[in-house]
């Protein structure tokens, strides 16, 4: 096993609002961190590599594909996981929106969505459709065809057909 | 016990759900990243499995040593085919899960390891050393038949997996009787099927010696008995839970190879044993869709009548038979039934090579089959100068009609779809145009295309039994809890099930629990596949229900003194059938059964099994209960100079029989356009010399937001006297036609034919410059 996989440090960092403090393997990343190790499971693993998104976090106001980051990178960080936007009483129209408009299959992309919808409709990011779309080009969804996605995000956005 | 107390006289309007948009139930749990897949399941004491696949094509297996492996701390156990007391797995029992003595493809599983951490298990991969003798590869299904040929499979050394031959009439006189005979060459390549969700699989001993697997099957009933015969365990005996599935089309109809090893490990652990995929992996052991090679030669009147089609078709089966080898059945449908064709023949061969193998995958060989069927019905017209949907409409079939195969079409609204499609998309008149702009200057050129398609749509009787039970029970505060044989893989089967269900029992749909999901619990079923589920699943719901209702209203009846005819159950409450009036509170009744001297629990079964029938020795027998039809119409525009292909508009009309639930079945015919998209325009398994070279998102490329077309859906509803509440199967239908309408136009736009799939930009600009190349030498 490789040194950078042995060796540990302390991170602490703001997950969802509340403060954390663990000890992690400097090889670690951020997605097995959340996962594995604060055991939220909501961010998925879907390609290990940043081209599915289903594992999409916002760092200090940024999305990123948490299994390309690594657990170390979060040491001092603001850090958002679909948990985090599903306790947001702010983001529950998104929420609603992805329900009632169709914008889930089997799911599985689905917390990456709702996390990069998050980011594009905080940072003004969806202000039309074509920008929905490509603010949502990262994220791979194999059931819905994404244009129900489209639509649930441009309503949570406020964007007209 | 007395009677419930009157309530103050009103009435209950009639209300329906069918055909309302329906949130999909589990919806709100997946939106907030509380679904629990298998990927997140986690079990006391549990291990963690690696597979060591191998590193040689097509090699005998000289030795194999573990030693290091096993001596690696954290490391539980290590196993070889030496190890374990195997049977072979898949369609045609030709699989074994560890290979020993050789190796048939690089996916092939040598050795397995359960250790403390995935890390460690990993890591003891790299310690196990393998000596291979390396053979002769065989990765050219066309030389597999040729004298000489490498032998895959000892057992079989012409190297056939399966043989299929179909004919009605007598091509030989449909050919005298034509006047126009096209006959073209189809290639039809990799692709598979990339669940979100990677494939997992965790195994756990029972201290009694049972066996619980938390699986992402698709066949939970059938594979007990599969795993029952591998294990020498009783089927009962074991027991399958399914978490949330990530994703199915078709993928998880099959036992794979990770799955018994990993009951393996766990038997020799004696402590649960996960294993999950990655990536990689999910590319590189998962099936494909059927690779094809298909000659296909069609004949017809001047006055465009189909005369006869003959195909021969050469399926790449890989080293071991999975589903992809059994497409056949479904594309001999298309071949001799989509169209009226008096003369009729099919032949295919699938035959060993060490490549990958394919499996089932949602639409099960038709995107193959309608690829070159399609085509043909574009060229036929041309060479006859008919409109092309007007021979279409000329040999669709009807309502009512027996094919030669036998398949009888009790609904059908073909034609409905083909007049549909063609009108809202403008096909005619934009054909004819964008031909003549073929001539025009210019970098970019228009060009739309049409394609149908006939599926099975009321499932298909492959197995013993196509049926599907339910058992409902009805607890005192009219909770309603529907336990279905039907998995749900993301598809919305649940909320079709509760929605029937509520339908009958006029109940809201927050008052229905749906388990589907675990075999101790739910009645049988024959899996997710075939398109079948709301047909099948929701019958047997939609009989368990109204068994339930009369129960309920014989005891209303008793109460109120009012005929059990005449009652009628509304939104929680028992009406007046006539007028709505509510006689009495549901839940109230069903207290009141419950807890007076003969107290009585509300529960029914209910076992659906369709009217169909298997298929004979010559393929022949109506194997569904009811058929879906479609048309697609895509318009395209192409980048002369890049062979870049932007796909505009898709007009699709769907007979779906009856729309049930509207918002699930535009999300089914979306996603399944996007991902026929994907099969025609971007999606490319590329396997070089029986290796996957492109096993990863960044260069198998899936269709992303920005690239979908606009889809203009319409339903044509044949109200199928079959089908529950009138509807039919619609799961595969949608992914179907798309590649063979892009193709068409391609050709509208160009004038070149392009018979190989996929059509990325540098597969189209190379057949558009042999297409000038060809135009110039004439």
């Amino acid at each position: 096993m490789s040194l950078a996989a042995e060796a540990t440090t302390t991170i602490a960092f703001t997950l969802n609002g509340s403060p954390k403090r663990l000890t992690v393997p400097l090889g670690l990343s951020a997605l097995d961190a959340i996962r594995d190790v604060l055991g939220l499971t909501g961010t998925k693993y879907g390609c290990g590599e940043g081209e599915c998104g289903a594992c999409t976090i916002v760092i200090d106001g940024v999305s990123v594909n948490s299994c390309l980051a690594f657990a170390v990178d979060l040491d001092g960080r603001k850090v958002t996981t679909v948990e985090g936007v599903a306790a947001d009483p702010a983001l529950a129209k998104l929420r609603d929106a992805l329900v009632e408009a169709g914008g889930v299959q089997c799911g599985f992309c689905t917390p990456g969505i709702v996390v990069q919808a998050k980011y594009l409709i905080d940072n003004g990011l969806a202000g039309s459709r074509a920008a929905i779309k490509r603010g949502l080009e990262g994220n791979l969804c194999r059931c819905t065809g994404y244009k129900k996605i489209i639509d649930a995000v441009a309503k949570a956005a406020g964007v007209n057909a | 016990m007395a009677a419930p107390t009157p309530m103050p006289v009103r009435s209950v309007p009639e209300t329906s759900l069918i055909g309302q948009r329906i949130p999909k139930m589990d919806a709100p749990d997946k939106v907030a990243g509380r679904t629990c897949y298998i990927h997140d399941l986690n079990l006391p004491g549990q291990l963690h499995a690696k597979i060591l696949r191998s590193a040689h094509l097509h090699a005998r297996i000289k030795r194999i040593d573990t030693t290091k492996a096993k001596a690696l701390p954290g490391v539980q156990v290590v196993l070889t085919a030496a190890d374990v007391d195997q049977r072979p797995i898949g369609v045609k029992k030709d699989h074994m899960p560890l290979k020993g003595d050789k190796v048939r493809s690089y996916r092939d599983e040598i050795a397995a390891v359960a250790a403390d951490t995935v890390e460690i298990a990993e890591e003891a991969l790299r310690l196990i050393e393998v000596e291979y003798e390396d053979l002769p590869p065989l990765t050219d299904p066309a030389k597999a038949l040729e004298p000489g040929a490498p032998i895959v499979h000892e057992a079989k050394p012409d190297n056939v997996a399966m043989v299929f031959d179909y004919a009605n009439g007598d091509v030989r006189q449909g050919e005298k009787e034509s006047d126009v005979i096209v006959e073209d060459t189809f290639y039809l390549h990799y692709v598979t099927h990339c669940c979100m969700g990677v494939s997992g699989i965790i195994a756990d001993y029972q201290p009694n010696g049972n066996l619980l697997l938390y699986s992402n099957t698709q066949v939970p009933f059938l594979h007990k008995r599969e795993f029952a015969e591998i294990f020498g365990l009783e089927p009962g005996r074991i027991r399958i839970v399914q978490p949330p599935i990530g994703g199915g089309f078709g993928s998880k109809l099959d036992i794979y190879p990770f799955e018994p090893i990993v009951v393996f490990l766990a038997r020799a652990a004696g402590r649960p044993v996960k294993m999950v995929f990655t990536r990689e992996e999910e590319f590189v052991a998962s099936p494909t869709r059927q690779p094809v090679i298909l000659t296909l030669r069609s004949g017809a009147k001047k006055d465009g009548t189909l005369t006869f089609r003959e195909c021969r078709t050469l399926h790449d089966n890989g080293a071991y038979t999975s589903w992809g080898a059994t497409t056949p059945f479904v594309m001999m449908q298309t071949i001799s039934s989509l169209y009226r064709v008096p003369h009729c023949s099919y032949h295919t061969k699938a035959v060993y090579t060490n490549n990958p193998y394919a499996g089932s995958f949602r639409g099960y060989g038709n995107l193959q089959a309608t690829f070159a069927v399609e085509a043909h019905m574009d060229k036929i017209a041309d060479r006859l100068g008919i409109d092309p949907l007007a021979l279409r409409l000329k040999n669709a079939q009807d309502p009512g009609e027996v094919t030669p195969q036998g398949m009888h079409f009790k609904s059908c609204g073909f034609k409905d779809c083909l007049k549909a499609a063609g009108e809202r998309s403008a096909y005619s008149d934009k054909r004819a145009a964008y031909r003549i702009a073929q001539r025009a200057p210019g970098r970019y050129k228009r060009g739309i295309g049409m394609a149908s398609m006939l599926h099975v749509g009321g499932g298909a009787k492959i197995y013993p039994s196509d049926g599907c039970g339910t058992i409902l029970k009805i607890d005192d505060f009219a909770h309603v809890t529907v336990m279905t044989g039907a998995s749900e893989i993301g598809q919305g089967s649940e909320t079709v099930i509760a929605q029937l269900v509520a339908e009958e029992l006029g109940v809201p749909l927050a008052s229905i629990t749906i388990v589907n999901n675990d075999t101790d619990i739910t009645p049988w079923d024959v899996g997710v596949h075939a398109s079948r589920t709301t047909f099948i699943a929701g019958n047997a719901a939609i009989g368990a229900a109204r068994a339930a209702k009369v129960k309920i209203l014989a005891a209303a009846a008793k109460v109120s003194n009012i005929a059990a005819v005449d009652l009628g159950l509304r939104s929680g409450f028992v009406v007046r059938a006539s007028d709505g009036q509510v006689v009495m509170d549901l839940a109230r009744l069903l207290r009141s059964i419950h807890f007076q001297d003969k107290a009585d629990l509300v529960m029914t079964t209910f076992y659906y099994e369709p009217p169909s029938k298997h298929q004979d020795k010559e393929f022949k027998g109506d194997v569904s209960a009811a058929y879906a039809w479609a048309t697609q119409v895509v318009e395209i525009e192409v980048d002369l100079w890049t062979g870049i292909l932007r796909l505009l508009k898709v007009t699709a009309a769907h007979d779906v029989g009856r729309v049930l639930n509207r918002l699930g079945i535009e999300g089914q015919i979306e996603g399944g356009i996007v991902m026929g998209q994907g099969y025609a325009l971007s999606e490319d398994l590329m396997v070089r010399e029986g290796r996957i070279v492109n096993p990863n998102f960044r260069d198998y490329k899936l269709i992303t937001a920005p690239e979908i077309p606009e889809m203009d859906i319409t339903f044509i509803e044949s109200m199928d006297g079959e089908g529950p509440q009138g509807a039919k199967g619609v799961g595969e239908a949608p992914a179907i036609c798309m590649a063979a309408a892009i193709a068409n136009a391609i050709e509208n736009a160009t004038g070149v034919r392009i018979t190989a799939l996929p059509f990325t930009p540098e597969n189209v600009y190379r057949a558009l410059c042999a297409g000038q190349a060809k135009e110039a030498a004439e």
